[in-house]
């Protein structure tokens, strides 16, 4: 399997690590849903097909990228830098705003 | 030489005699035989026995599909076993034996298996030997009685267990085009693809490239098809852009147009060139593919097909032209397709008499009674073989009338004298790779067999893998595969002028000749055509279930022959279609893989070894080192005579009565800079971090997302946006990993940059009641007073000339001290301290004294952070902010995660004065004959020097309300139980006056 990572161009998967399913929205910080910590924490969707994950370019740039690889074939339709594209919604602070 | 070969022909220097034994007995050949065409040569058709049935067999094919003749070849002590004779290229001094034999080929006592074959039939194991015992002759109880002289009678050959010498590498390569098969189609891709400039791979198992222009005796526009193939090949050679491999079987096809390929670089030797390796493993990344994979002829079924001197039609042509070899004398032929009129040709033309055409089908056309005519055969139409005679030896068949329409058993018959049988079942294209990659292949009615569907993942296809089976149309196919391969533009190709004109490619539908017998579908693992119709009675109707209960197709050929006939006489037993049925997907390898190339260079000890930059000295000055992860660190320095124990209580005591030193190189160090530094470690540690002076340092502690303690270690504040985070030695790549996954995809906004500086510092952390006095007298540009050097306090300075930076942080409990210079200057900077402290009598210690103290103090490590505790379990929940939120804390307080009753640290004291073992039990009664009831378990262990008494690290449920009372531990594998108290696990100065001073 070949990641063409937007940096370093396409390399194999020897070189990148997986860190798990991607499109997960991390909770607010602050939040004490339960359930939406433990969706975040524990639920996977374990798909079949079409699958967003994060990996890391662990041996290369070490940039996250968010991947989008069916399961059944392993094609990867795209890869984006996970920082402009795969981070969740939620989760984000203003820098340097302390409470 | 021998009567059976030709004066002539073949592509084998007959100039060069190759001497060679075979079972001791020692032959002759010319180089460029195999070893199946040389043991022809020499008039030897009894090579091996069967797997199940110990029936006497020849060889069948001559290629990579050989199913019957396994040998063994020796090289001294090295047995390579289960290789095809038709794969093996003699040599000088080859040694080669037969298998599965006893006491020899030609004398096999378990031949007498075969009159027992109904017992042996399709399912044999699972019958007798599964399941509940129901008397002494059945169940899994009989199979471990029997197991070993089964193993022994049926099978293949036997490994050895001297370890090979051979050297093996493995190689990656690039390329625009792939093309597997170097026959017509493959050669006229490979041209076409290699004018345009792209990079071309081209690959051929055999040992010459050209397939079957070698040896079909077609011409190409006027030239001999094996001239026209060395001609391209030799422009091949000629271009930089190209690399041909040969004896190279691509053996796998995966996702991203990975292949994998093994070349057999010096199997072929006597000795391999010099610095050649045995085997060398590619791994191919191929823009595009082709695959001109060919195709392979299939048996007939019918009985006493497996009778040496019966073999494959196209196979006997293959000896005759390639090799120079007739495989008989007085030749038959039985097929239900025009492909084995033209083998008949050749092998008359090669010297050979051909008795008698035997053709299923009831019409044939004029071109082939012309060629029946030509070399002077019997043609008997509508017949069939329905029996052979002979014991080691085909002496002659029985013939008998056949009518396909009627699907009739034949009855009656005549008996033809002849010493070699020739069949043909049609013809399988080699779709295996296509099928790894993922194709599902499409049964074709007309050509019987299946074919590759539309090209995929980056492949074309060309010629028989197609089932075009033209020799002009497939060079066609493969100069239009060669440019679409890399998108040129569709070029109308000139179609190639072939004589012979080709036949009619498409077989009578027939498989099997049911008649009395056994009638073999798969030769290597004895599966009968009755076997088939058996398993199909007792209900397996799927095709992947028949292959598992009757082993079909899942020898070491992995049915390349048998797999369509198998799924005939499957479908007809079903009365279903062959599409029906379906067929099984190939899986990788192609053909067998030696291990040794797929490892290649990585055999061994394959850790790396980190050393700290103190290493030398530590040897120097006689350290025991230990492994710790990929790291070595000195586990003790031990004196003459003295044991393990002796050696750490002494440095430990040494360390608490004056001052002691140790190498904390290998800690984990993470520079964490830039203007949102300090809110990302507000965030990802659990206590504070914005609020640190600069200057200052402060212990942090990570948890994960699930609220369970991750890591702690100190973070130094060198700079209002720098810091220098430490982590534990065996954490520090998951600590990087884990900030870096933070940054990168959560908090991305952060104006933080994160470097691992493990190796950048070296560290020596000196500590003891003289500690400050050393470091005193031998630092300079700093005073390292209370005033200036607070606790956790850094101050900058020079020792012995190399700039340091130190912290005042202690994790024995000592007055102690973190000194880091830069790695280079770590050792100079170790041995100023060691010489600063010689006065005193400062010692060096390890990692075994480090251990005692932090027990003594009640630190906890990796021992006790192990995934499964929470901050309050360890007593650290004074480190958990309630004043923002960080990784872990929405989850930390969960239900389960404050349940009382959860194993909490504690420490214990031997009351028996004997030691104590990580892993142990720690238990309530005193029942040490049924220890039960267990409340936790030992993390580390030591003799205290300062308590003078065996003492532990424990987790236990309940914790501190067990506090002053008594338990036992239980170690039952070390056989020990004794008593212990429970405690603090504050053993030692827990008010911290020694380091505070």
């Amino acid at each position: 399997m070949l990641i063409t990572c937007p940096h370093c161009g396409p390399r194999d998967i020897s070189e990148f690590a997986y860190q798990g399913e991607g499109g997960r929205t991390r909770p607010d910080p602050a939040s004490t849903d339960l359930e939406a910590w433990n969706a975040y924490v524990y639920q996977r969707l374990n798909t079949a097909g079409a699958h967003d994950e994060i990996w890391q370019h662990a041996g290369g740039c070490r940039s996250h990228l968010a991947v989008v690889r069916d399961t059944l074939t392993h094609e990867i339709a795209s890869v984006r830098f996970a920082r402009e594209h795969g981070a969740p919604a939620h989760g984000r602070r203003k820098p340097g705003a302390r409470k | 030489m021998s009567s059976r070969r030709t004066a002539a022909g073949g592509r084998i220097d007959r100039l060069r005699t190759i001497r060679f034994t075979f079972d001791g007995r020692a032959y002759a050949g010319f180089q460029g035989d195999t070893l199946a065409s040389a043991l022809l040569a020499n008039g030897v058709s009894l090579l091996a026995r069967s797997f199940k049935y110990h029936r006497p067999r020849g060889v069948l094919t001559s290629g990579i599909d050989e199913p019957n003749a396994l040998v063994t070849v020796l090289r001294g002590d090295i047995r390579e076993p289960n290789i095809p004779a038709t794969m093996v290229e003699i040599y000088d001094g080859l040694v080669a034996v037969s298998q599965n034999r006893f006491p020899s080929l030609a004398y096999d006592v378990s031949a007498i298996n075969q009159l027992g074959g109904k017992f042996i039939s399709a399912g044999f194991y699972y019958k007798t030997f599964m399941g509940p015992v129901v008397g002494p002759l059945k169940g899994t109880r009989f199979w471990m009685l029997c197991e070993k002289v089964i193993r022994r009678a049926a099978g293949l050959g036997r490994a050895g267990l001297a370890p090979d010498p051979a050297r093996y590498e493995r190689m990656n390569a690039f390329c625009d085009v792939l093309v597997v098969g170097s026959g017509p189609a493959g050669l006229a891709a490979a041209r076409e693809a290699a004018a345009s400039g792209a990079r071309v791979i081209l690959t051929e198992l055999d040992p010459q490239f050209g397939g079957s222009a070698n040896w079909s005796g077609e011409t190409i526009d006027g030239e001999p098809s094996k001239a026209w193939a060395s001609d391209i090949v030799g422009e091949l050679r000629d271009h930089d852009n190209v690399r041909l491999l040969k004896r190279t079987t691509v053996w796998g096809y995966y996702d991203g147009n990975t292949l994998a390929a093994i070349e057999r670089v010096g199997d072929h030797k006597d000795a391999p060139a010099k610095g050649a390796p045995r085997h060398r493993h590619w791994t191919i990344r191929a823009k595009n593919v082709v695959l001109a994979t060919g195709a392979f002829e299939r048996p007939l079924v019918f009985p006493g097909n497996d009778r040496p001197g019966v073999m494959m039609a196209s196979a006997a042509q293959r000896y005759a032209n390639l090799y120079g070899v007739l495989p008989g004398e007085k030749i038959a032929i039985f097929t239900n397709n025009d492909s084995a009129y033209r083998a008949a040709v050749a092998l008359n033309k090669a010297g050979a008499t051909i008795a008698a055409i035997v053709d299923v089908r009831p019409e044939i056309s004029e071109d082939c009674r012309a060629l029946a005519r030509q070399c002077g055969a019997e043609l008997l139409v509508g017949h069939a073989v329905v029996g052979t005679a002979g014991g080691k030896k085909l002496t002659g068949i029985k013939v008998a009338q056949f009518a396909i329409a009627a699907g009739a058993l034949p009855s009656g018959g005549h008996n033809i004298e002849t010493d070699c049988l020739l069949m043909s079942g049609g013809w399988s294209p080699t779709i295996h790779l296509a099928s790894q990659a993922g194709a599902r292949p499409l049964w074709n009615e007309a050509l019987q067999a299946f074919l590759p569907p539309e090209a995929g993942q980056g492949w074309i296809g060309a010629g028989a893998f197609n089932g075009t089976f033209s020799t002009a149309d497939a060079i066609a196919e493969g100069f239009a595969a060669g440019r679409a391969a890399l998108d040129l533009p569709r070029v109308e190709p000139g179609t190639p002028h072939v004589e012979p004109a080709p036949l009619d490619p498409r077989p009578a539908p027939v498989f099997e000749i049911r008649a009395k017998g056994k009638a073999f579908v798969d030769f290597q693992h004895d599966v009968t055509a009755d076997d088939v119709r058996l398993a199909h009675l007792e209900g397996f109707v799927s095709v992947e279930h028949l292959k598992r209960y009757t082993t079909l197709g899942m020898a070491t050929d992995q049915g390349k022959g048998s797999n369509v006939p198998g799924l005939a006489i499957m479908a007809e037993a079903v009365g279903k279609p062959i599409p029906e049925v379906g067929t099984t997907r190939f899986r990788p390898p192609y053909a067998p893989v030696s291990v040794g190339a797929l490892a290649a260079e990585r055999f061994g000890d394959l850790k790396p070894e980190r050393l700290t930059p103190m290493h030398d000295w530590h040897l120097e000055n006689g350290a025991t080192m230990y492994s710790a992860g990929l790291w070595f660190r000195p586990m003790i320095y031990g004196e003459a005579g003295e044991t393990i124990e002796q050696a750490y209580v002494r440095e430990a005591r040494t360390t608490r009565e004056t001052a002691g030193i140790v190498d904390v190189s290998t800690l984990g160090k993470i520079a964490v800079q830039g203007p949102d530094a300090a809110e990302f470690l507000d965030r990802v540690y659990s206590n504070v971090f914005s609020t640190l002076a600069v200057g200052k340092a402060r212990y942090g502690l990570m948890l994960r997302e699930d609220g369970l303690v991750f890591d702690d270690g100190t973070t130094w504040r060198l700079g209002e946006h720098d810091f220098l985070m430490t982590t534990t030695t065996a954490n520090a790549g998951k600590v990087m990993q884990h900030l870096e996954y933070f940054l990168d995809v959560v908090w991305p906004e952060l104006k933080v940059h994160l470097t691992s500086v493990t190796d950048q510092w070296a560290g020596a952390a000196i500590g003891g009641p003289k500690a400050r006095e050393i470091l005193a007298s031998c630092v300079t540009g700093t005073r390292v007073d209370n005033e200036v050097l607070p606790f956790m306090g850094i101050v900058h300075g020079e020792i012995s000339g190399a700039p340091v930076m130190i912290c005042r942080l202690s994790f024995s409990g000592e007055m102690a001290f973190e000194v880091y210079s830069g790695a280079g200057h770590g050792t100079h900077v170790w041995e100023a301290l060691v010489e600063a402290g010689k006065p005193c009598g400062m010692v060096p210690y390890g990692l075994e004294a480090l251990g005692t103290m932090r027990i003594e103090k009640g630190h906890v490590t990796g021992a006790e952070i192990d995934g499964r505790t929470s901050a309050r379990d360890l007593h650290l929940g004074w480190m958990l902010s309630k004043k923002k939120p960080f990784i872990g804390s929405a989850m930390m307080d969960r239900e389960g995660i404050v349940a009382p009753g959860r194993l909490e640290l504690v420490g214990l004291i031997s009351l028996d004065n004997r030691p104590l073992a990580g892993g142990s039990h720690v238990v309530m009664e005193a029942y040490p004959e049924n220890p039960h009831g267990s409340l936790g378990h030992i993390t580390a262990a030591c003799f205290s020097p300062a308590l003078g008494k065996y003492i532990a690290l424990a987790l236990v449920s309940g914790g501190k309300a067990r506090h002053g009372s008594r338990a036992h531990v239980s170690d039952p594998l070390r056989g020990r139980f004794g008593p212990v108290e429970i405690v603090s696990h504050h053993f030692f100065d827990p008010e911290g006056k020694r380091m505070h001073g």
